[in-house]
This record gives structure tokens, C-alpha cells and sequence, in this order.
């Protein structure tokens, strides 16, 4: 790789403190309670790429996605962009853009449509004059599948999909060259998502963005993302390239994540539900967290935190792969 | 299966504005049998959540209910006193809302409101409550539930508040749950686990969902019947299967092609050219038809009714009724 990455990422944790109230601990004589939200991920993101990430609801995938832009200061670690460190206040943060996992949340009640769009071209003083802001806005809402006139209104009168599709026109309205997706497309119908996808791609092409893509859609992440990093609380299990991901899954949990993708041609076939007990990151079991639940799990398992490691082709973190017990 | 539960009929939901009323659910007709799991397919702004939220009595103004009915158990529900309304959404029909955070309150732990909704609707005290709390917590997929009963909303990840929402609107026991995205957030394993909480409701307990979804996968696994909406209308309803297998309708062709796969490796996906009609826009005849690839004469024109056709019903003028079946809608 002759280029330098365009985020590279080393040692990032983020914990959280989800203690009881002081009193409470006291009386029951327990000790602080700690999220391991985001526990130690260290991995690159190429400039013009998308990169996915992908893992079960809860293991930090979001955390990760707010650490990058700034809504949550890093517990330790360090982001890079371009190049240099990202601070809280780098100029470098202008250059990035993100799409909320939540559309109802992130969008200003008490704003028209036009000014929530028109907020990041005002913020980075792309245009100077109204009427060319006003132009690019209804530019942009059409991009998206709205019309102009949805400029005037207030985002509780549309429906779930058409407000996601508003936060995809801010996002774009700054003219970034990294935009974060938390679930850009989970809100929309099928038909709306395949436009979105598309031009998602199409403006990759045409400016060059590159995309942090966090999907929960695993065909959507086939379809659109270059590599794919595979999370399991707060740490990166395997890393690879997404055909090789998919093409062959090297770690245990990989495989089972795969192995759910549901599938149109079963109605009524019944899926099975990941066996054992459902992990939580605020006593994730020690040596391989994913140890409880993986049929190839032994003494070391139990013991040593295994590493990512280069494995085929892919970055893959289990003592069972690095042993050739599993190929 | 027993007689329908759920029966809407001409269901049409308006909002009167400067510019004219809108009229966002357009004569909408559909049941839901006991134990049954009627899917809700369609575009995005097609009119999905607001059917939901007539059926529950939760239209927000200005948006009204202009014409129709909504009957639970043979009995009227629309237009009924909002407190009478609510003690019914409380108990016989519980709901899931897209979005997860009208459902919660921020500054109470999710513990303090399922608990508070248990005493409300059921006749157990605090104890039994906390206790079918946690239960229900770890039924829809909540680690540790123990511990986490006694967080606040803004600690949990979007797909756990997603899934409290549903432990909090199953925990009255309802007939009726109205259900809307309630798995869009998941990723797919807990998304099994709470399609199978659904079906095994439908089946042990009777209880009946009108499932709300833009997850074709989700709709495939769960649903018996499904019905697609596109611009305030149902464009086709019928079995899951025939639906999904051979639809019929040019709009559920469309939408069936339009969904990626692990393994399909194409540059861009075949999606629908254009946007469905705004609501101050639609067209006459056919509300597809400025989209549609097979339009014909006169879909501009006439508007198509739904017709039985081999099972399903269809509302394109491409489809005639099947001699010794009677047409209607
Ligand atoms: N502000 C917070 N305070 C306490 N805990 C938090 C906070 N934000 C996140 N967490 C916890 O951190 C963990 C990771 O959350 P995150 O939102 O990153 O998950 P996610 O991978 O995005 O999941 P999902 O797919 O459900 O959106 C969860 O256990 C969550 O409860
Ligand atoms: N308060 C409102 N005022 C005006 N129009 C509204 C209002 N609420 C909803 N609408 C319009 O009614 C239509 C149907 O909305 P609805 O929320 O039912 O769509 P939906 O099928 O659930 O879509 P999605 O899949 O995106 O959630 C949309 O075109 C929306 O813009
Ligand atoms: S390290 Fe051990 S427990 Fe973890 S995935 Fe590999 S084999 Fe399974
Ligand atoms: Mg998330
Ligand atoms: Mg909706």
C-alpha cells in the first residue's frame, strides 16, 4: 500500500460507567460496574474504500462510529485522519460527515427540512448566497428521491424512511470525502434502498468519498463494501477482504454470523437462534469473549485473549485458526 | 383459524392542510384471523405506519380517520373515547412504534416502566411484576437482564432499546400486537430470536400481529399472509409464499428484484426508476403507473380495484377476475 490510509485507528477503548448510584453499591457491597463498549480495536480504513463493520446489537459498533466523529471522546487510543491526530476540535473534522442509525432522533424538530440540509453547507461556508444554497438543498432532496417542496416541511410530517433520507441529504450537503453510515438504509423499503445504494456508489466514483459502513444487512455489506471488519464486544474478531469474508469465514463466530443470513426462499424454515447463553459486555468472559458459545473452544480459550493475526488472506483473532486446529 | 380478530374496512386516513387534504390511506380493507401474522410490505411513505396507527387510535392530528371502520372481535374501535381507546391499547392491543424512543421515557429505567405498564394491565403486585420483567427481558434477547433492568434507555445500544420496546409492549399479554419495523435495528441472530417470540405467541396464545416491515427476509419467515401498500393503497395481498414466489403485481416484481444478496455480485442493484407520487401529486388511474414497466392503456385512466386471482388479490388492471369469482374493493 503505497498510499497512506485515510483513518487509522490504534488501541481505541471506550468504556462506560453504569454503576448503581453510590448508596446502592455501598448497601449491597458491589463494586462499579463498567460497559466495555469499545475494548482495544486497532484497524485502517483506505482512502475511496467502504468499510464495514459489522457484529451483533450491543458489541460497540455505533460506539465506534461516534468515537471517529467526535460525540465521544476515546477512554484511550488514537484516531488518525490523513495522517494526523484527530482531535476534538481538528479542522479535519469538517471533511467528515455522519448518518445516524436513528433518523428520529438526529433530525431538529423545530427546523423546516431546508434548513436542517442547508445547516452543514452554512457550517463549512461552502456557498455564499441563499439562492445557491437554496438551489443545491432542492438539488439534494431530489438526489435522495424527495421533492423541492418537501423543503418546507417539518420532519414529523414524513415517514420513517423519507426522514432517513433527509439525514443521507445533510450528510451530503457539507460535501464530505468520509461519511460514516450507522445504519443508513435499515429504515428504508427495499425499492428505496437499492436508489439509495446506488447512488451511494455513483458518488463514490464521480468524488472519490470513502464510507464507514455499519450495517446489520449482511447482503447489503456484500454489495457495497470493499472490506469488512467483524466485531464481538468491543474487539475485532476477523478482518478481511469482502469476498474473502464471505468466500471462506475463518473465525467461529464468522461462520455463525453467516450462517444466520436469512433467506427468501425458506418462509417458515426455523432459524436457529445463536446458541448459548447471549454475552454481555459488562462481564465479557475472560481469554476469547466469544469462548461460551464456540464449539471449538479449549483450555487456552478459556485463558488467553487471542490476538488478531494474520490467517489466509485475512486478520483473524482465534487461538484456533493460529493453532491450524481450524482451517 | 378462527374468525378474523381484526377487520379494517375502507380504511381512509386525511390530512387537511392549506394546500388541500391529503389523503395519505386511500380505502384500505384487510383481516387478521386469531393467531395470525399479517405482514405489511411497501414504499417507504406508502402509508404502512399510519394504517398501524389508526388501528391503534394514535393518528396524530391533523391527520384523521375520513372514512372506514376498525373492528376488534366484531366490536367498533375507531372513534372511540380517547380514554376508553386507550385502556384498549393498553391491554388488548399492544404496539410496537418505529421509532423506540416515543415508547420510553428517559428519565425512568426500563425496569420503573415495564413494571409500571404490568401493574397497570394486570392484576399481579410489584413483586410478580419485577419478576415478569426480567423475564420478558430476557426473552426478547436482553444479556445480563438482571443487572441491565435497572439502566436508563440512553445506556442501552439502539438495538436493545429496540427490543425493550417490544418487551414493554408484549408485557399486558395482548390479542393484538401492531408491530411496526420492530426488527429493522436487530442484527439477523436476535432477529430470529424475536420473529420466533412472535410466531410462538401467535401459536401458544392466540395472539395475533400485524407485522410492519421493510425486511423482505423477516416477512418470508414470519408472516402467513402479507399484504403490499404502495401510495396509500394495498397493491396485492395474499400467502406469503405466493406472494414472494410469483408476485403479481408490477410494483412487488419490482420491489422483489430490488433485494441484494450475499453471493449475487452485481454493480448496482435493479431498483424502480423515479419516486412514488408525493400525496398532493397522485396520479389518476393506476398510482403506479407513471413507474411501471407493463402499464397499458387505460392505467392512467381507470383505477384498479383489488381482484381474487388464484389466492391472492391484485389491484392492476393487467389481472382480470377469474371467471366464478366476484370482484370487489
Ligand atoms: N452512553 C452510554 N452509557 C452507557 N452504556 C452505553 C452508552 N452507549 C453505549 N453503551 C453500551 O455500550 C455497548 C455498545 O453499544 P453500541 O451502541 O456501540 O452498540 P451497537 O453495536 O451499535 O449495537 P446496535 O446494533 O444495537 O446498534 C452496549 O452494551 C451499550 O449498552
Ligand atoms: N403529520 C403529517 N403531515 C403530513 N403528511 C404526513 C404526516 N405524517 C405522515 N405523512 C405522510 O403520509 C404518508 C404515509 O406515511 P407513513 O408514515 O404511514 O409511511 P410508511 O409507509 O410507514 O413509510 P416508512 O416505510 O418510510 O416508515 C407519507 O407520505 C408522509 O409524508
Ligand atoms: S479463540 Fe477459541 S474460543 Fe475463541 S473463537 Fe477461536 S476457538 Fe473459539
Ligand atoms: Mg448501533
Ligand atoms: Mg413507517
Amino acid at each position: 500500500m503505497a498510499e497512506p490510509p485515510l483513518v487509522e485507528i490504534a488501541g481505541l477503548k471506550r468504556h462506560f460507567d453504569v454503576s448503581p448510584p453510590w448508596l446502592n453499591r455501598a448497601v449491597e457491597g458491589s463494586g462499579r460496574r463498567i460497559v466495555k463498549a469499545v475494548d482495544g480495536l486497532d484497524f485502517a480504513i483506505r482512502r475511496g474504500e467502504t468499510f464495514a463493520l459489522v457484529g451483533e446489537s450491543g458489541c460497540g459498533k455505533s460506539t465506534v462510529a461516534r468515537l471517529i466523529v467526535g460525540l465521544h471522546a476515546p477512554g484511550a487510543g488514537s484516531i488518525r485522519y490523513a495522517g494526523a491526530e484527530l482531535g476534538p476540535a481538528s479542522p479535519a473534522r469538517r471533511r467528515m460527515q455522519m448518518i445516524f442509525q436513528d433518523p428520529y432522533a438526529s433530525l431538529n424538530p423545530r427546523w423546516r427540512v431546508r434548513d436542517i440540509v442547508a445547516e452543514p453547507i452554512r457550517h463549512n461556508r461552502l456557498l455564499a448566497d441563499r439562492a445557491a444554497v437554496a438551489e443545491r438543498v432542492a438539488g439534494l432532496l431530489t438526489r435522495v428521491g424527495l421533492s423541492p417542496i418537501d423543503g418546507e416541511k417539518y420532519p414529523h410530517e414524513f415517514s420513517g424512511g423519507q426522514r432517513q433520507r433527509i439525514s443521507i441529504a445533510r450528510a451530503l450537503a457539507g460535501e464530505p470525502e468520509f461519511i460514516v453510515c450507522d445504519e443508513p438504509t435499515s429504515a428504508l423499503d427495499v425499492s428505496v434502498q437499492a436508489q439509495i445504494l446506488n447512488l451511494m456508489k455513483a458518488l463514490q466514483r464521480a468524488l472519490g468519498l470513502t464510507y464507514l459502513l455499519i450495517s446489520h444487512d449482511l447482503a447489503v455489506v456484500y454489495h457495497v463494501s470493499s472490506r469488512v471488519a467483524v466485531m464481538y464486544l468491543g474487539r475485532i474478531c476477523e478482518l478481511a477482504d469482502t469476498g474473502t469474508l464471505f468466500g471462506r469465514p475463518r473465525h467461529p463466530y464468522t461462520r455463525l454470523l453467516l450462517d444466520t443470513i436469512p433467506d427468501l426462499a425458506m418462509s417458515g424454515r426455523e432459524r436457529e437462534p445463536v446458541a448459548g447463553e447471549v454475552p454481555s459486555p459488562i462481564d465479557p468472559p475472560p481469554g476469547c469473549a466469544f469462548h461460551p458459545r464456540c464449539p471449538f473452544a479449549e483450555d487456552r480459550c478459556r485463558l488467553e485473549r487471542p490476538e488478531l493475526k494474520p490467517a489466509g488472506g485475512a486478520e483473524v483473532a482465534c487461538h484456533a485458526v493460529e493453532e491450524g486446529r481450524l482451517s | 383459524m378462527s374468525a378474523a380478530l381484526l377487520e379494517v374496512d375502507g380504511l381512509r386516513v386525511e390530512f387537511p392542510t392549506r394546500r388541500g387534504t391529503l389523503v395519505a390511506v386511500d380505502g384500505v380493507s384487510f383481516s387478521i384471523a386469531r393467531g395470525e401474522v399479517l405482514g405489511m410490505v411497501g414504499e417507504s411513505g406508502a402509508g404502512k405506519s399510519l394504517t398501524g396507527n389508526a388501528i391503534i387510535g394514535l393518528l396524530e392530528p391533523p391527520g384523521r380517520i375520513a372514512a372506514g371502520s376498525v373492528r376488534l372481535a366484531g366490536k367498533r374501535i375507531d372513534g372511540l373515547p380517547p380514554d376508553q381507546i386507550r385502556r384498549i391499547r393498553g391491554r388488548r392491543i399492544g404496539a410496537i412504534f418505529q421509532d423506540p424512543l416515543t415508547s420510553l421515557n428517559p428519565l425512568y429505567t426500563v425496569g420503573e416502566q415495564l413494571v409500571e405498564t404490568i401493574l397497570t394491565h394486570l392484576d399481579i403486585g410489584a413483586r410478580a411484576a419485577r419478576r415478569r420483567a426480567l423475564e420478558l427481558l430476557g426473552e426478547v434477547g436482553i444479556p445480563a437482564p438482571a443487572e441491565r433492568i435497572d439502566h436508563y434507555p440512553h445506556q442501552f445500544s439502539g438495538g436493545m432499546r429496540q427490543r425493550v420496546v417490544i418487551a414493554l409492549a408484549l408485557s399486558a399479554e395482548p390479542e393484538l400486537i401492531v408491530a411496526d419495523e420492530p426488527t429493522t435495528a436487530l442484527d439477523v441472530s436476535i432477529q430470529a430470536q424475536i420473529i420466533g417470540l412472535l410466531r410462538r405467541l401467535g401459536a401458544e396464545r392466540g395472539a395475533s400481529v400485524l407485522l410492519i416491515t421493510h425486511d423482505m427476509g423477516v416477512i418470508a419467515e414470519t408472516a402467513d399472509r402479507v399484504a403490499v401498500m404502495y401510495a396509500g393503497r394495498i397493491a396485492e395481498i395474499g400467502p406469503v409464499r405466493r406472494v414472494l414466489e410469483s408476485p403479481l403485481h408490477p410494483y412487488t416484481e419490482g420491489l422483489m428484484a430490488a433485494i441484494p444478496a450475499v453471493g449475487r455480485d452485481v454493480d448496482s442493484l435493479a431498483q424502480i426508476d423515479g419516486a412514488m407520487p408525493r400525496l398532493h401529486e397522485i396520479p389518476a388511474g393506476c398510482a403506479f403507473h407513471p413507474r411501471c414497466p407493463r402499464a397499458v392503456a387505460g392505467c392512467d385512466r381507470d383505477r384498479p380495484g383489488l381482484v381474487p386471482i388464484g389466492g391472492s388479490e391484485v389491484a392492476c388492471l393487467l389481472y382480470r377476475p377469474e371467471p366464478g369469482e366476484a370482484a370487489h374493493g
